[in-house]
């Protein structure tokens, strides 16, 4: 099992990870709380980037809506704990399928009607702003003046109930994208991968070749939508609070897509690589333009969006791919 | 012989041209059948209505005693049917053997299977020494020859052929020719194909088909349709005699 996972990968890239592994296992010892919030922050868009990855890298369907599976796990766990006590965990339970099922009926819309490409991306903003607009008026989950989670101050991490320190929520994210990864390289060498793989290719010469195109297609929306929003119910416990517009906002769907975007559609480190890049260097420049007396709203976005355009540009197969081949990381076959 | 495939009065109108008229014709187990024709005779709508992509207006297409007119062409696949495209259309960011494994994970759920089975059709195609190689930096010919592998992959009974020599050298039609006909004889694989070079449908076929205008004009042994007077006007030309 562990043997097959790890076929055909260099010995220094598995070194290499292990060390990065174990960098990021003790980096919130010595990270202040600064650091620490943006490391959460890049963890975050690494497992987001690599649940969008699913549905985009793997199986070339294009969602610009992504908000919308995190926006429903964040709401159903949240308001599950704040109207039944009902720990995280279990609204897990709850919200994955519910974001899965969301995931199916734009699947099934578009798959069934033809709606491909362009057109399904705008579809799948579409029904993130439906969402976002409903939840404005949903006075149950507190509407437009926001949901809040209960806060206190609390002795110990209560990890049962998502009661704690930064630093816990850290670890969390960071087995997640160690399972999602996990995950994601089990899907693609199992046949389920190289379906998604030629779906992405050409969906013509996949139905050709015996491919029941739309059960791939909707097989791959309910897994990116479902693993998208554990994202949420994370995002809900540890800011403890909700916005319609900010989490199912457009915004939020545009973060969400950027990682993978620089640091590489389809590949595996690509996310995570491209979320560390974004995060640390908008940081980076943030403190340095604080230092020189400069602030000025807005500069994170611009900063995304000129970097955006160099990755465009420079490399468009984002930066992991030109990584690992510049460093002999790249997988090789038998 | 029984007919594997049998294509009955079938029809396909686009808006008001009559792209395919009512032909028909019996593609028996185990043959090698050809359908030539001068450009926009309705070869390859005929073919896309028996691969699925089209659905028939009239008629009637059965293969091994079933219709499966109107099938989408991932069920008509299933059934045993294979394809190739007239341009080439391969897995472009996938590696050779990887294109060729997803036709084998038609029927096996094992990649390691999958990839075994691969590797035969590679090796029969001579493209396994190009196994690693992404598709997309394959020349002209190689990319002909893998499309066939990919459907042979999917272990069909029926291959379907469409202009798999167009833009090739003689030596390499040559080549394909030798790996169809061995395919023939020793796994007795049913092949339709649609073809303009002679030289390969008349070193191939042991019985053809001759469409003008969506209308059957011909059939029968090579032999005879060349003689044909008919198909020497419509589209052989009288130098080719």
């Amino acid at each position: 099992m562990i043997a097959r996972f790890i076929e055909g990968v260099p010995r220094r890239a598995l070194i290499l990870s292990a060390i990065l592994l174990a960098l990021l296992l003790v980096a919130p010892l010595f990270a202040g709380d600064y650091v620490l919030t943006v490391l959460i922050l890049a963890l975050y868009f690494s497992y987001t980037g690599l649940a969008w990855n699913i549905m985009m890298g793997f199986a070339g369907q294009l969602s610009l809506g992504h908000a919308l599976y995190v926006g429903l796990g964040a709401y159903t766990a949240a308001a599950l704990y704040v109207h039944f006590g009902v720990g995280p965990w279990i609204g897990l339970m709850a919200a994955a399928p519910i974001a899965g099922l969301a995931g199916a009926f734009i699947g099934f819309l578009a798959f069934r009607f033809r709606v491909a490409g362009v057109y399904f991306a705008i579809l799948t903003i579409a029904v993130a702003e439906f969402a976002r607009v409903g939840f404005e008026h949903l006075s149950w989950t507190g509407a437009s003046a926001g949901l809040f989670l209960p806060v206190a101050q609390y002795a110990h991490n209560d990890l049962w109930h998502l009661r704690g320190h930064p630093a816990m929520f850290y670890y969390i994210l960071l087995a997640a994208i160690v399972l999602a990864v996990v995950f994601s390289r089990a899907l693609l060498q199992s046949r389920i991968g190289y379906f998604w793989l030629a779906i992405r290719e050409d969906e013509q010469a996949a139905r050709a070749s015996g491919i029941d195109t739309f059960r791939y297609k909707m097989l791959a929306v309910m897994i990116s939508a479902a693993m998208t929003s554990f994202a949420g119910v994370i995002y809900a416990f540890y800011y403890n609070n909700l916005f319609p517009d900010q989490v199912f906002g457009i915004e939020q769907s545009i973060l969400i897509i950027l990682a993978p975007f620089v640091g590489g559609v389809g590949t595996l480190f690509g996310p995570i690589l491209g979320s560390f890049v974004l995060e640390t260097m908008a940081e980076g420049l943030r403190t340095l333009l604080a230092a020189v007396g400069v602030d000025l709203p807005g500069t994170n976005q611009l900063f995304f969006g000129v970097l955006l355009l160099f990755i465009i540009i420079a490399l468009p197969e984002g930066v992991w791919p030109w990584f690992s081949r510049r460093f002999g990381l790249q997988e090789r076959r038998k | 012989m029984s007919a594997l495939l049998s294509v009955d009065g079938v029809s396909k109108r686009f808006r008001g041209l009559v792209a395919v008229d009512r032909v028909s014709f019996e593609v028996p187990e185990g043959a090698i059948f050809a359908v030539i024709g001068p450009n926009g005779a309705g070869k390859t709508t005929l073919f896309n209505m028996i691969a699925g992509e089209l659905s028939p207006d009239g008629g009637a297409i059965a293969f091994a005693s079933e219709r499966i007119d109107g099938l989408a062409p991932d069920q008509v696949c299933r059934r045993g049917i294979g394809r190739t495209f007239q341009l080439v259309r391969p897995f472009p960011a996938l590696s050779v053997e990887d294109n060729v494994i997803v036709g084998a994970l038609l029927r096996r759920n094992n990649v390691d299977a999958a990839r075994a089975h691969a590797h035969d059709v590679l090796r029969r195609l001579d493209l396994f020494d190009k196994r690693g190689q992404r598709a997309s930096g394959l020349t002209l010919p190689d990319r002909k020859r893998l499309e066939v592998a990919r459907a042979l992959a999917t272990d069909p009974k029926l291959l379907l052929l469409d202009e798999v020599m167009a833009g090739l050298r003689p030596t390499e039609t040559d080549r394909i020719v030798a790996v169809l006909r061995e395919l023939n004889r020793e796994t007795g694989l049913t092949i339709l194909l649609i073809e303009h070079v002679m030289r390969a449908v008349m070193a191939l076929a042991s019985r053809i088909l001759v469409l003008h205008h969506g209308a059957a004009i011909a059939e029968g042994s090579p032999e005879s349709v060349v003689r044909d007077p008919a198909v020497i006007e419509s589209y052989l030309g009288v130098e080719a005699v």
